[in-house]
């Protein structure tokens, strides 16, 4: 018989511990497909947030660290300056990446640091148990937003990736969901397209993934996939942001 | 040896580059200044990384990333901005990744003001961020110091496989005076490439550099499972035991002494200049200059309590390091403080004075 | 032996480097020397000063509370400075930039006109160079030569040009103390 499934060469023969309908675990698997697909399994170094993928570590059949809370993109400037021909991505969520460590986040994309970042938005704190994230939507009920997000209290949604890619040196920037199996397909494209950026050493590449939490989001797992079509598209459109390596061709 | 007039804060840039480091990120701040421009022009010509980072909260954790794969790595900054990483120190300790940080201390609370000061002395020498670590503390009094205690402190750090702070202060930074220049050590010479960024990797049997040919690595503060945490957080401290070893001070006229000064850095230096003078007048008088600010020399100041008249602990700062002093001494003989906070600094003729009434 | 000088100015007046070539010449002659420049916010706003310990004795402190010496050349500094000085005091003053008395009576005073004696020699910012050749001459502490032969280092390579005017400069000032 043909097996034409199975676990990915990089992925640890572990169970997760996120919950139902995380979408943490499907991210996990694509980013291990195409650094399997790409051969670069042995010169990955891979840098950890601190949030809900926490125990990345864990799962990943690579070299892993940890970086505090937002700190990630410093780390791995840290490593790829003096590791260079290593593959280095961090895998950070929305409040690692755009809260506590927007500054390192701009400023490594500013400084076209060569590598490749996973940026997971699900729209909510995960691991603290549901609060307010920077992309909360307006009027998403969270711990600390009891009455739904009021932008007159606390802000908007915020939109990073079209944000970042305002900077000359980020070189590609696109916004996916692993909503759906389509959905899915298309997402592991980008991530696998931001890692070839970095191997032909093009500069800062970022995938944005929509992902459910239908624990904090208080909803059930297959409702969570129709929160994130329903709510989420409209204020976070999918697509490529920015890609300076086709529009150079 | 040929003597060159130097900067304090350069000396430490010339340190660490002998040392083989080969990345510094460091955010700019007074009066540590000079230093950072030291290492923006040394290291392209030794190929090595500088980084002006956006903070020093991300120069920290650009160290925490350049370390985990094997290099020797560097940060410098002044009261404020240690103050901010100590988030990253703290990791570090915790994932136990070597680095050489140097405060150029200057007054405090706040922000103060950029006159050199002692105010960290407690930060420093207490681990400075949360949890229950410690850091090498080593407290320089000169030019010629700062240089090759910079170039130690490397050796150290990898060695404890822990941050080493270099203690300096504005005074020190700023000052020039003449040093010599040593020849790089022969183990660094010799050991690995001097092109490389990376010194002796094969010593470094523990960093990142991609799994190949071997399990994958991790590394990391966060430590799950029931009691690991416990056992790593003794383990840590069962090293901070062994650093013992490294106890540094220096004793000048203190066999016939009966009454000892103990003082750091740039007060060490105004204590040395009163004590010369002191001796002159006839009055017996020591010094004990700790060098290693932790581990703390209380071996030494233990042992001379019981036949001296007292110790008189000297600082730049509102008394930080007489507690060091008082929990060595153990009550066998009273110790005395005189200390100038925020930029103010003690006056000879009134340590003599001091040294006057133990003396009675 | 020892001597605590402080040198001010305008920022541009090369007060930094008339203390350093001064650091630099005691370091020839052997004897134990610390600089200590104004340094940050301190120097804004103009003004600029350094303090210097020369001695033959291991040197406390290298920040200079009273000095011994002070070479001033602009008002503002000997406004600042003139109160700060030990009795008997050797103040050398650039009177081209200080049209005032000085009101210390237990000082040693010389007042030298620098600036535009700078200006004879068809560079303005030697001004500090004759300030210091005059003070170098007066009190004796390190030769005049040894300075001289610092200046090829503290000038360094990309102010050779500078070399002969600083030199004639440093002469010039020596002159003056017969």
């Amino acid at each position: 018989m043909k097996k034409i499934l199975g676990r990915p060469e990089s992925m640890q023969d572990v169970s997760t511990i996120y919950c139902p309908g995380c979408g943490h675990g499907i991210v996990h698997r694509l980013v291990c497909e195409v650094i399997d697909e790409l051969g670069i399994r042995e010169k990955t170094i891979a840098v950890a947030p601190v949030g809900c993928a926490v125990l990345a570590y864990q799962y990943w059949k690579f070299d892993t660290t940890e970086a505090a809370h937002g700190r990630p993109p410093a780390v791995a400037t840290g490593i790829k300056r003096i590791l260079p021909d290593r593959i280095v991505f961090t895998y950070q969520g929305d409040g690692d990446l755009a809260a506590i460590g927007t500054a390192e986040t701009v400023h490594a994309a500013n400084r076209g640091e060569n590598i490749t970042t996973i940026f997971v938005n699900n729209a909510v704190y995960g691991m603290t148990g549901g609060q307010m994230a920077p992309t909360t939507l307006i009027g998403q009920k969270t711990l600390t937003t009891p009455s739904g997000r009021d932008p007159k209290l606390a802000g908007y949604p915020i939109k990073i990736s079209e944000a970042l890619a305002q900077l000359d040196g980020t070189t590609y920037i696109e916004r996916v969901a692993v909503n759906s199996p389509k959905n899915i397909l298309k997402a592991k494209k980008a991530i696998k397209k931001a890692f070839q950026v970095q191997l032909e050493n093009r500069g800062f590449s970022l995938v944005e993934v929509l992902s459910m939490c239908p624990t904090a989001w208080w909803v059930s797992p297959e409702e969570a996939l129709k929160w994130v079509e329903e709510r989420m598209l409209p204020e976070f459109p999918l697509g490529v942001i920015k890609d300076k390596v086709t529009s150079n061709k | 040896m040929a003597k060159r007039l130097m900067m304090g804060n350069e000396a430490i840039g010339e340190g660490a580059i002998q040392a083989g480091c080969r990345f510094y990120a460091g955010y700019p701040i007074t009066p540590q200044n000079e230093l950072t421009a030291y290492m923006a022009k040394r290291m392209p010509e030794v190929n090595g990384v500088f980084i002006q980072s956006e903070s020093e909260l991300a120069a920290i954790s650009m160290l925490y990333g350049a370390s985990l794969v094997g290099a020797r790595t560097m940060t410098s900054s002044s009261s404020p901005g240690i103050s901010l990483m100590q988030e990253g120190i703290s990791y570090m300790a915790g994932a136990e990744l070597p680095c050489v940080i140097a405060n150029i201390q200057r007054g405090g609370p706040g922000l103060g003001n950029i006159s050199g000061a002692q105010g960290d002395y407690f930060q420093a020498t207490r681990g400075g961020g949360h949890g229950d670590y410690r850091t090498l503390v080593l407290a320089p009094h000169s030019v010629q110091e700062m240089f090759h205690l910079t170039r130690e402190a490397f050796d150290l750090a990898d060695r404890y496989r822990s941050p080493v702070i270099i203690l300096g202060d504005g005074v020190l930074g700023q000052m020039m005076e003449p040093m010599e220049i040593q020849p790089p050590k022969a183990s660094l010479a010799k050991g690995g490439d001097p092109e490389s960024r990376i010194q002796d990797p094969a010593k470094k049997d523990w960093i990142l550099d991609g799994c190949q040919g071997r399990e994958p690595r991790s590394i990391k503060s966060l430590i799950l499972g029931e009691n690991s945490l416990e056992k790593h957080n003794e383990r840590l401290a069962e090293k901070y035991k062994e650093m013992e070893k490294e106890i540094r001070y220096e004793a000048v006229e203190i066999e016939d002494a009966q009454a000892i000064l103990v003082a750091f850095g740039t007060s060490a230096r105004i204590c040395k200049e009163a004590m010369h003078r002191a001796r002159k007048e006839g009055l017996k008088v020591g010094l004990i200059r700790p060098i290693t600010l932790f581990p703390f020399p209380k071996e030494i100041i233990l042992e001379n309590a019981p036949r001296i008249k007292g110790y008189l602990t000297v600082e730049m700062n509102l008394g930080q390091m007489v507690e060091d002093v008082r929990l060595a001494v153990s009550g066998r003989c009273p110790v005395h403080f005189y200390g100038r906070p925020a930029g103010g600094f003690p006056e000879v003729e009134i340590i003599i004075e001091k040294i006057k009434e133990i003396l009675g | 032996m020892r001597e605590e000088i402080v040198i001010a100015g305008f920022g541009g007046q090369g007060i930094m480097f008339a203390g350093t070539l001064l650091a630099q010449g005691a370091m020839e002659e052997d004897l134990q020397v610390t600089f200590f420049p104004s340094y940050g916010a301190e120097m804004r706003g103009g003004t600029a000063n350094c303090n210097l310990i020369i001695s033959d004795e291991e040197i406390g402190s290298p920040v200079v509370i009273n000095s011994s010496a002070a070479l001033m050349l602009n008002q503002p500094s000997l406004d600042k400075f003139e109160k700060r000085m030990k009795g008997k005091g050797l103040l050398i003053i650039n009177s081209s930039l200080v049209d005032r008395e000085v009101e210390r009576k237990d000082l040693e005073i010389i007042k030298i006109p620098a600036t535009e004696m700078a200006e004879r020699l068809g560079n303005v910012k030697v001004a500090n160079m004759i300030a210091l050749g005059a003070y170098l001459k007066k009190s004796r502490i390190i030769s005049l030569e040894s300075v001289i032969k610092s200046l090829p280092k503290v000038l360094g390579e990309r102010k050779r040009d500078l070399l002969e005017v600083n030199q004639k400069a440093l002469r010039e000032g020596g002159g003056l103390i017969k």
